[in-house]
């Protein structure tokens, strides 16, 4: 019988243990790789140092992460992670890590991701990962203009923007995240913001720790094309950094719902989270069910079968 | 039927007797709700328990509900090669199939028609032999006043179960096995229709026929069509994971995959859109599970930029392409082989696949595993190109030995010391791949990428780089060309005509041959099954000839050569290779290679 989806993969010991014996967390040098190619003073540094504090924090394996991305500057992610990764086509990331998480639920699947490649490009696969539920984390980094492009409209622009192909300010309604995660349905949806570290590492756990999509959106702020655009929500720019209040029902829809849809900057946090069965897990209930016809049978065992009502 | 026994057996009179036949060819038309199909299948898996050899040819129409259909089987004692150019024998059912349909039967073949629904035309009563049966009250009389236009088809296949005297008990069989499960009483109604329709001896049938028994020996036989042994042999190769977005006439493998695949461990998932399939499948394919997407005409064009970004992080991964008539929605339902220069060539930058296509039923299942495995070794996307008519068209062939077929491909996540994905020192430009699970022991790990790279996977923008790696990819399909078959010659190696081939045109193009040499042409044929990269040594083949003749379901294009011509011109320089092509979205007749052929070579 060849391995199945659903059954962890045998890992050769030696894989996972030292010499000396236990193996021991990850320190930072051993997770950083290329240095980024991001302008200084991007938000995105701050989301990446989280990221490897949380792999350290959490002492997870170079192997057993995943770190997969699209186009954009925030898609040069995986670039700079010292771990099995993939830099795919503009827009598909989550189609390509459900494809990983749905094969191999030993990983890790994390996925980072900017506003065009998730709300623009690749908003179909946003609406259907969610639906779906499958199991893994989204952190979309949303600076709210395209920045590897040097600043067009983006979804999230805010209208009146103005920007190379919106000189006179963006005229299109902006998408709200948050919200539109909640109604496709979303089984985690967090906000943060870049400019608050221990924020953004609290959320990035949390949505780990989730069976389910996850999505975080991580407010980052472009320095290059649109400066400014979260002092709102930074105390030490003037701004007011106010997280989800303490009576909020994370598991209630529609007062999670009316949470996002607060004026900018709203409420920072958890705003959803339910458990509801994964992809994976109704994947994995359809192979058993299956299977258990099949019991003892080899694979061409189980082909000869079918091959047998068709003589 | 036989040429030497057909001409005038059903209209000579006399007493009724049996006639020995080597093989006939039954059009069924009606509409694509009467089950008529069913009828073409219980023929050919018939035909296949029997050892007899058998090929079938459908259209469907590209309706929601209805619509003209025909069903065509030709069952022979010896070799099968085509569905046939003409039938002996039409059942129809409506005065539309008959009008329609009557232009391809033999001269003095058999009309049988539904009496309730056809009234036969004065002028064709003398050319061809027409008996008129009430099916359809016939059957609501064996089966009850419900049925109406149901249980037809099983009614019509007692009659011609009667009429070739075939075997009664393998048929209930087959009629038990299809109707298992189910309610036994549509088991029943099923079985009283089929015997009210062999009790009926149509008095001016005089004769009944019986198949030769066949020249083939040993081996069981197994009966699927196209699609179907596209899908078992994906499972039989150790594919356990694909994605897919419906798409006629792709979707008949997605079900199946869907369907079969967990009773291996193993999940197809219906995506939101063309481009999450193949998105998804390369996500599984990176983390190991060498997968599978498919499509057809407009599906694929959508998957051209994540296709040309497994070219460029060289990632294995199989893409089915059944395809039907183009461009744009075109012609679902249609047989064409137009997509050879997506293929090949589809999306952007210089990014070279393979491209295999397979000749016949039997050919899918084994060619599947074929693609699975080149895909795995040159770490490459590999299309696998079938059509509209290869899709559907069921065969019988020797049962596989699946015991010793049967792959099992799961990943080893063995640790490695170092590890380079993009190895430029690799021989031949094939690099291993190491999944994500896998320790890589120096902590340097890979990053699988569209971008330009380095050995390691990080981006690169050095000219030098760009153009190595561009070697690279081009050298693995270089070695895989190097490694192909050259095919066989069908007929003498030297003469004045050969005839070239792709995909689902063998068998016609084959029968062609046969024709031409009875005649004392000197006419032969290749057929291709690997088109890209292009097995070595061609030009000695088309050397022994005067010309070369490329036989394509395509246009034939601003030059006038059609895609694969376009291809062997460019590759060859030979302004002896010419083609002959057409769209009429059909599947070839012999009659029209032969014509063609004629035509061209006078030239």
């Amino acid at each position: 019988m060849s391995q199945t989806l659903t059954e962890k993969p045998i890992i050769p010991a030696a894989a996972t243990e030292t010499a000396t014996g236990e193996r021991k967390g990850l320190t930072r040098k051993e997770i950083v790789a290329d240095h980024p190619t991001w302008c200084p003073g991007c938000g995105d540094f701050s989301v990446l140092a989280l990221y490897f504090k949380l792999i350290e924090k959490r002492k997870l394996w170079h192997e057993k992460i995943t770190t997969i991305s699209g186009i954009g500057c925030s898609s040069r992610f995986p670039y700079f992670v010292q771990a099995h990764g993939a830099h795919f086509i503009h827009g598909r990331a989550l189609p390509f890590a459900s494809g990983v998480s749905l094969s191999r639920p030993d990983l890790h699947v994390f996925a980072f991701s900017g506003d065009g490649d998730a709300f623009s490009i690749g908003g179909n696969h946003f609406t259907h990962t969610a639906r779906k539920n499958v199991k893994m984390t989204l952190v979309v980094m949303d600076n709210q203009v395209y920045g590897l492009t040097k600043k067009q409209t983006s979804p999230t622009s805010p209208l009146g923007f103005k920007s190379k192909t919106d000189i006179w300010g963006a005229v299109d309604y902006p998408i709200n995240p948050a919200k539109q995660a909640i109604a496709v349905g979303a089984s985690f949806v967090a906000r943060t913001t870049a400019s608050n570290p221990n924020h953004v590492l609290a959320m990035m756990e949390a949505a780990m720790d989730h069976d389910g999509f996850s999505f975080v959106h991580c407010l980052s702020e472009c320095v290059e094309f649109y400066e400014g655009a979260f002092d709102a929500a930074n105390p030490r720019k003037g701004g007011a950094f106010n997280e989800v209040p303490k009576n909020h029902d994370v598991a209630d829809e529609h007062a999670a719902y009316k949470l996002a849809s607060a004026d900018f900057p709203g409420n920072f946090g958890v705003l959803y989270k339910v458990n509801k069965p994964t992809k994976n897990a109704r994947e994995a209930e359809i192979n058993a069910s299956l299977q258990s016809k099949f019991t003892g049978l080899k694979d061409w065992q189980i082909l000869q079968k079918t091959f047998d009502r068709m003589k | 039927m036989s040429d030497t026994i057909t001409t005038g057996a059903l209209s000579s009179g006399g007493a009724k007797k049996v006639l020995r036949i080597n093989e006939v060819v039954i059009r069924i038309a009606g509409n694509s709700q009467d089950g008529i199909q069913a009828i073409g299948g219980f023929l050919a898996r018939l035909a296949g328990r029997s050892e007899q050899e058998v090929m079938t040819f459908m259209t469907i129409p590209s309706t929601i509900s209805g619509g003209p259909s025909i069903f065509q089987v030709r069952i022979g004692s010896g070799e099968v090669l085509t569905s046939g150019d003409d039938a002996d024998v039409l059942l129809c059912f409506y005065q539309h199939s008959y009008e329609g349909h009557i232009n391809s039967l033999k001269k003095k073949g058999l009309v049988l028609y539904d009496s309730d629904h056809v009234v036969p035309k004065e002028e064709w009563l003398a050319d061809y032999h027409h008996v008129g049966i009430p099916i359809s009250s016939l059957t609501v009389e064996a089966i009850g006043g419900t049925a109406k236009d149901k249980g037809k088809n099983i009614y019509s296949l007692g009659l011609i179960a009667r009429m070739f005297d075939l075997n009664v008990a393998k048929l209930e069989k087959l009629l038990g096995e299809r109707f298992t499960g189910k309610d036994p009483s549509i088991l029943n109604n099923a079985l009283a229709a089929f015997h009210a329709g062999y009790a009926n001896s149509p008095s001016n049938v005089m004769e009944t026929f019986q198949l030769a028994d066949s020249q083939k020996k040993g081996g069981h036989q197994v009966v699927m069509n196209g699609n179907e042994a596209i899908g078992y042999g994906l499972i039989a190769a150790g594919v356990r994971f694909g994605a897919g977005y419906p798409i006629t006439p792709w979707t008949d493998i997605m079900e199946l995959l869907r369907r079969e695949l967990p009773k291996y461990g193993g999940s197809f998932i219906q995506c939101e859109d063309e481009i999450a399939s193949v998105s998804m499948a390369l996500g599984a394919s990176f983390a190991g599970r060498v997968a599978v997407t498919g499509s057809s005409g407009p599906g694929i064009a959508l998957k051209t930029e994540a296709i040309g970004w497994a070219v460029m992080a060289e990632m294995p991964l199989v893409v089915i392409n059944v395809q039907r008539g183009g461009p744009s929605t075109g012609m679902p339902t249609n047989i064409e082989q137009s997509d050879l220069n997506i293929a090949i060539n589809g999306g952007h930058g210089d990014a070279p696949r393979v491209v295999l296509a397979p000749a016949n039923v039997e050919d899918c299942f084994y060619m599947a595993i074929e693609a699975v495995n080149i895909a795995r070794k040159y770490n490459t996307p590999v299309f696998f190109l079938t059509d509209q008519g290869i899709a559907t068209r069921i065969e019988a062939f020797t049962e596989p030995n699946l015991e010793k077929v049967c792959q099992d491909i799961t990943p080893d996540f063995t640790p490695v010391a170092s590890y380079k994905p993009y190895d430029l020192a690799a021989q031949n430009g094939v690099s291993p791949q190491v999944k994500p699970g896998t320790r890589i022991l120096d902590g340097k790990y890979p990053i699988a990428t569209g971008l330009e790279h380095d050995e390691y996977g990080h981006p690169s923008g050095s000219p030098k780089v760009h153009m190595l790696q561009n070697a690279k990819r081009r050298k693995k399909l270089q070695a895989l060309g190097a490694t192909l078959p050259v095919p066989k010659v069908y007929g003498p190696s030297e003469g004045n005509v050969l005839l070239v081939g792709w995909g689902s045109t063998e068998g016609p193009i084959r029968e062609a041959v046969d024709r031409f040499r009875a005649a004392g042409d000197s006419v032969s044929a290749i057929h291709l099954r690997h088109v890209n990269p292009l097995p070595n040594g061609l030009e000695n083949i088309f050397s022994g000839f005067n010309h070369v003749f490329v036989v394509e379901m395509n246009d034939e294009g601003l030059y006038g050569i059609g895609q694969l011509g376009t291809i062997l011109r460019a590759r060859y320089a030979d302004p002896k290779i010419q083609g002959i092509n057409k769209t009429d979205g059909l599947t070839w007749k012999v009659k029209e290679i032969v014509e063609l052929v004629k035509a061209k070579a006078k030239k």
